[in-house]
């Protein structure tokens, strides 16, 4: 089983510090972490802090798993190599191996990965021609194609519609079940986070305002602080957990 | 799932796109070969092409005049075409990677015009960078200006904060800083030095010599290697920046390597024949709409179609008016964008 934990986590560019102070309990493998915060409240600095890409402050605890088992996947931008959906995958699993030739078990390695996340039929498609949200799923499949045990994953689901995203959260809830890695996604649904994710960090101008099980951490207080909007937690007609927004919260409280 | 049904198939699907560009990457290399022929069999001095081919085949058995016109005349120039096709068009094709530029080249970089630059202080002012070779005079100032222009690209490029478009946008001006110079020293030139600068900017393969031939055939060599052991690596780069950060590229380092080697590569060709800017720009998109980028196809198609373009335009040079041959720099750009033009407009408009 793969766990990772933050402690006391910094990092900035330049003089400009970001991050002061992350620190999370054990987040196990095999379900998924969510990681919610305003925007800009350092939610990709921290994933580029963890990938390695950031130096700064604090420590990355990883057992079970090394440094190159981690793959992180930035917030979607455009793709305009010329160049097939197939073939980006490969790509992605060709990076650091070397080697021109690609044997049967790496191509079989593409498929699956085209397949978990629903986009063999665009397998021979342009990167040019995708829409967003078909952009944003050749992604996911290029950060899982080579089997990581530690992902991170900034927005994966923002392209996409509800359907995708349910689709999407449930393949990578089944990756994470069956491999053992460890998941963490920045989402701004909450209710997503609420369904999907087991453990959820919560983070503001680069500090930790909670983290632990998702229900004990996504209080009305928090949410309060995170975002300033006023919200309550309540079971819906089907008895699960449901978060309702009422709107910006008061100047009063 | 159908997993197991369906696997093949895309797999199968790639086996036959690999196939198909192998044909292609096939087709240009015959297409080439069959250039060179008829570019060496070509020229002032009419021979029929049966002759020609003796001496080449039979050196021994040839006519002395023949043999020189043929083996130190025709053959250097139909090679030089394509080592210089084929430098010009992989530096375009790699600035563009790590540029993330469709306009980037040795000449929209300002390469070509420091070369000119260069040129012209030799035959202007008849300035020396390296007093020690007067002979070589104009190829060594053209290639020492072309490489003070492209470290200074690489040298900004480094430091921090520049990001692509900058370093873009600093070669369009060191364009317009060269040619003002040029125009500067043009201004106060004799006409017999005016007349050898206009004729040098108009790019030739007629100075040619089996040492030049060599020298771009090395430099060649020896870069070819570098850029396709990073081929995934500068694959991953068309991703996109923070991508291929993210599966590991080594982004930053990559891109100054990569403009190092590109210096090299444009600047000793460009040195030898002049301004013939258009190959590093046309040859390398050639090559995307055939081949696509993933570079184990994309960097050796690069290559072949630059030096298919160079080598096609010597013949035309040679063609067109019989008995004469026209600088080729000028033949490049009026035959070249026409067919470059129905390209992009009709196969193009995805990709950039």
């Amino acid at each position: 089983m793969v766990t990772l934990q933050l402690d006391r986590i910094g990092a900035g560019y330049g003089r400009h510090q970001i991050l002061t102070d992350i620190s999370s309990p054990m987040i196990q493998g095999g379900a998924l972490t969510a990681l919610v915060g305003a925007n800009a409240a350092g939610k990709s600095t921290l994933f580029r802090r963890i990938a390695g890409h950031l130096r700064g402050a604090g420590t990355v605890s990883l057992s079970g798993a090394t440094k190159d088992d981690l793959r992180y996947m930035p917030q979607d931008t455009g793709m305009s190599a010329a160049l097939t959906v197939y073939e980006s995958v490969i790509l992605a699993l060709k990076q650091g191996r070397g080697g021109w030739r690609l044997s049967t078990t790496e191509l079989n390695a593409v498929d699956k990965a085209l397949h978990r996340f629903g986009i063999a039929h665009l397998a021979e498609h342009q990167l040019a021609e995708l829409s967003g949200g078909q952009r944003q799923s050749v992604s996911i499949a290029q950060t899982l194609v080579t089997q990581p045990k530690v992902v991170l994953m900034d927005e994966p689901t923002s392209a996409l519609d509800l359907h995708r995203q349910f689709e999407v959260l449930e393949a990578l809830k089944s990756y994470a079940q069956e491999t053992g890695a460890v998941l963490i996604l920045a989402l701004h649904d909450l209710n997503q986070v609420m369904r999907c994710c087991t453990m959820t960090i919560a983070i503001a101008n680069g500090r930790t305002l909670g983290a632990g099980s998702t229900l004990e951490v996504l209080t009305p207080t928090l949410i309060r602080a995170l975002y300033g909007i006023d919200a309550r937690v309540e079971s819906c007609s089907r008895g699960c957990p449901m978060m309702i927004v009422d709107g910006p919260a008061r100047q009063s409280a | 799932m159908t997993l197991a049904a369906n696997t093949p198939t895309h797999a199968q699907a790639y086996h036959g796109l690999v196939a198909r560009r192998l044909v292609i990457l096939g087709v240009l290399v015959i297409a080439l070969i069959l250039s060179v022929a008829v570019d060496v069999s070509l020229g002032p001095a009419r021979y029929a092409v049966s002759d020609v081919l003796r001496t080449l085949f039979l050196p021994a058995q040839a006519d002395i005049q023949m043999r020189v016109v043929v083996w130190d005349i025709r053959m250097p120039m139909a090679l030089l075409a394509v080592t210089v096709g084929a430098s010009l068009s992989l530096a375009g094709a790699q600035m563009q990677t790590i540029l993330a530029n469709p306009l980037a080249s040795p000449f929209t970089l300002g390469l070509s015009a420091a070369a000119s630059f260069g040129a012209a202080m030799a035959m202007v002012l008849g300035v020396a960078i390296y007093p020690a070779a007067v002979t070589l005079m104009v190829p060594i100032n053209a290639f020492a200006m072309a490489m003070a222009a492209s470290l200074l690209i690489f040298g900004l490029s480094t430091l921090r904060g520049v990001t692509v478009e900058t370093i873009v946008l600093l070669g369009i001006a060191l364009v317009f800083t060269f040619n003002a110079a040029l125009a500067l020293l043009q201004y106060f030139a004799s006409e017999q030095a005016l007349s050898a600068v206009v004729f040098w900017t108009m790019g030739s393969l007629t100075k040619a010599t089996w040492g030049k031939v060599a020298v771009t055939a090395v430099i060649l060599a020896i870069c070819a290697p570098l850029f396709a052991r990073r081929a995934w690596a500068l694959t991953a780069i068309r991703l996109g920046e923070a991508r291929a950060a993210a599966m590991g590229v080594p982004v930053k380092r990559l891109r100054l390597e990569a403009l190092f080697l590109v210096s090299l590569l444009a600047a000793v060709p460009v040195s030898f024949v002049g301004t013939i800017g258009f190959i590093g720009i046309v040859g390398p998109h050639v090559a995307r709409l055939l081949l696509g980028e993933d570079q184990r196809f994309f960097l050796p198609g690069a290559m072949l179609s630059g030096a298919l373009i160079l080598s096609a335009t010597s013949v035309l040079s040679k063609a067109i008016l019989p008995g004469a041959v026209l600088p080729i720099g000028i033949i490049t750009a009026l035959v070249g964008v026409p067919v470059f033009m129905t390209l992009i407009l009709t196969k193009g408009r995805k990709a950039w």
